[in-house]
């Protein structure tokens, strides 16, 4: 059969692709909710962020009054050996995300249920996206616990309830965190329509990630020393290769991840990348930017995780309609 | 509709590799029809094209007139699938299993719930109802994956290797489900290798070999098609003599006919001619001690067939 009659039978298959669509929602999140794993990884997050918070707490009493984003403060300071709440996170969302994904379709397989799940009237979208929105939606579920814990540590920690400022960005701090699951949810899954083994596709999963933590900085920087290389010392040859290597780092969701936490949490940051003098004119240095602009300074950042994450859902899509379903 | 199952010139191919080659397969409404031959004959291959689980090379299907490949959801809606290694989730109870099958389904809730209760009854799972499948045997599994099926009501259902891996006890309870399935007018087609079981059940049986089907009929049709002979009369006699023999070997539709020791001969025939022989018998002046006769097990067939078909072939 050509691509052409395979595409020709897929725009004309009847129904609609999402029939049974929240009936695996519902099952899926029901599953994450109460699996032991997930009581793990709710465990693990809880001591680090009241960990991380409390140790912030203390460090921030004694500004209290004279700082205008304490709240702010909750998730950035940090005090030797303990990093930061954001620092934690960039590690903790891609292991929850991957945890709720690496078994999606293997482990159905494996089980022996998915012939007898997709002999029932459904589409195979149905199952693959259902199992993404239902991982998203306990992603979401877990963070914006986790966000309300922060708040309550706050109020009683602090004494003093976060302006509409704070809680803006927060919240907006919190989509993005939920986004940066979603790439490493998707990640995952799709690890779990290649590999048979949930063991293999847990592995692949957290290589990608450790390969974008550790070693795409450097690879970036060496391909742009290659690639744009500084022959006479101008300055902008070095330019060049400045911006270069920033653009390379941005591929890595982590870096996206770090830069959007760094202009929500820090108000003062005007800009991510180089800042020539001249663009800083009329710009009173120090003086916080007001959300809507910090928003629009990560807005970049925020869709190019989520076009990555629908690029991965595609891919695994493809590759899942592909598989021969048979044990 | 009586013919629920057309396939025409069904072709599948993995690579280079024929997995079912032009099959022409006509299934009933209302009859059990089974599949039968040896393990990578394309038998599952079949039955994954027919719900549109896996897309054919060439050819065409037709089930309960509707074409699998671009109306999969309704063909899914009306045919229920016992894959040949059945699983669940472990971890649920079986009325969880279930329920998430109906909401798949789209039934609603009242509607599922008694769907349940009735699946369950007709499988004998009704106390087993909220226990963790982790706690189920094979059979208890089996019973369960046709309590599933039965949640959407449908007009056909494909079992593939149903017996497989059952003890004998849960292979005979499962036979007998098969037949009360069939009471209530639905139309079965499975899948198999363990003959002498399916033999009980089906009214038509099509022979499977390297993606072809060899022979199609009623297990007495193909005793005669391929031995020429499907019954086979057992005559205890205390004296047995070549002049008997020579008489019981004229009697008409008698094929074969041989002493097995002193006082049994067997004679081989393509109809129940048991009158004749025993009346040839006394003619030649034997004593008729017993009389038995057995219909020819599908299993010889099989196996004569299949010896057949590979001397050919050598
Ligand atoms: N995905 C596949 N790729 C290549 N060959 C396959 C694939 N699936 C099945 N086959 C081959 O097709 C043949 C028929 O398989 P199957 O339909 O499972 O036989 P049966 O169910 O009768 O035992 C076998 O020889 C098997 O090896
Ligand atoms: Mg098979």
């Amino acid at each position: 059969m050509s691509a052409l009659e395979r595409a020709e039978i897929q725009r004309l298959r009847e129904g609609s692709p999402w029939t049974g669509l929240w009936a695996v929602v519902a099952k899926e999140m029901a599953d994450h909710l109460t699996s032991a794993r997930m009581r793990i990884l709710e465990l693990l997050i809880l001591l680090t962020a009241g960990g991380t918070v409390y140790v912030a707490m203390q460090q921030i009493r004694a500004s209290i009054g004279s700082d205008r984003f304490i709240y702010l403060k909750l998730f950035t300071l940090s005090q030797d050996p303990l990093p930061s709440l954001i620092g934690f996170l960039g590690f903790l969302v891609p292991l929850i995300a991957i945890a709720l994904g690496f078994d999606a379709v293997n482990g159905e397989f494996n089980r022996k249920t998915l012939s007898r799940i997709l002999a029932q009237p459904i589409y195979r979208d149905a199952l693959l996206s259902g199992k993404f929105l239902a991982g998203l939606f306990t992603l979401a579920l877990v963070f914006s616990a986790i966000w309300l814990l922060i708040f309550g540590m706050g109020l009683i920690g602090l004494g003093v309830a976060p302006n509409s400022e704070e809680v803006g960005r927060l919240l907006w701090f919190l989509l993005a965190t939920i986004f940066y699951g979603g790439i490493w949810l998707v990640l995952a899954q799709m690890f779990s329509v290649v590999f048979r083994q949930p063991a293999t596709a847990a592995l692949a999963a957290i290589a990608t990630w450790l390969f974008f933590t550790v070693f795409w900085n450097i690879l970036a920087s060496l391909l742009a020393q290659s690639l744009r290389p500084i022959q006479y010392g101008f300055l902008q040859e070095a330019l060049a290769q400045a911006e270069l290597e920033l653009a390379l780092t941005r591929i890595s969701p982590n870096t996206l991840y770090a830069e959007i936490a760094i202009a929500l949490l820090n108000p003062t940051v005007r800009s991510l990348g180089f800042v020539l003098p001249f663009q800083l004119e009329g710009a009173i240095l120090g003086t916080p930017l007001p959300l809507h602009q910090s928003v629009l300074l990560i807005w970049p950042h925020l869709t190019g995780l989520i076009a990555a994450t629908i690029l991965l859902f595609a891919l695994a899509y493809v590759l899942f309609q592909r598989q021969e379903i048979r044990a | 509709m009586s013919e629920v199952i057309v396939t025409k010139d069904l072709t599948k191919k993995y690579g280079d590799f024929v997995a079912v080659d032009h099959l022409n397969l006509i299934v009933h409404k209302g009859e059990v029809f089974g599949l039968l031959g040896p393990n990578g004959a394309g038998k599952t291959t079949t039955i994954l094209m027919i719900l549109g689980l896996t897309e054919p090379t060439s050819g065409s299907i037709r089930v309960l007139g509707f074409d699998p490949t671009r109306q999969p959801l309704t063909v899914k809606a009306h045919v229920g699938y016992l894959p040949d290694q059945v699983g669940f989730y472990d971890e649920l109870t079986a009325y969880e299993n279930l329920i998430y099958i109906a909401k798949l389904n789209g039934l609603p809730r009242e509607e599922a719930d008694r769907r349940i209760e009735s699946a369950l009854q007709k499988v004998n799972l009704v106390e087993m109802r909220d226990k963790a499948v982790s706690t189920f045997s094979r059979g208890m599994r089996q019973r369960l994956g046709v309590a599933e099926i039965l949640i959407k009501q449908p007009q056909i259902i494909i079992m593939d290797e149903p017996t497989q891996g059952l003890d004998p006890e849960g292979a005979r309870e499962f036979l007998e489900i098969i037949r009360t399935l069939r009471a209530e007018g639905i139309t079965i087609l499975l899948s198999s290798h363990l003959l002498h079981q399916v033999q009980a059940v089906c009214d038509r049986v099509g022979l499977f070999h390297r993606g072809k089907m060899m022979l199609v009929g009623t297990v007495d049709e193909l005793g005669r098609k391929v031995l020429g002979k499907a019954f086979r009369i057992y005559v205890e006699t205390p004296n047995t003599t070549p002049e008997i023999i020579e008489a019981l070997k004229q009697v008409p539709e008698a094929v074969n006919v041989r002493a097995l020791n002193t006082t049994t001969i067997e004679v081989e025939a393509t109809s129940d001619i048991r009158h004749e022989v025993a009346k040839t018998l006394i003619t030649a002046g034997g004593q008729l001690r017993g009389l038995s006769m057995e219909a020819q097990s599908l299993d010889e067939i099989y196996a004569q067939y299949f010896q057949e078909v590979e001397h050919v072939r050598a």
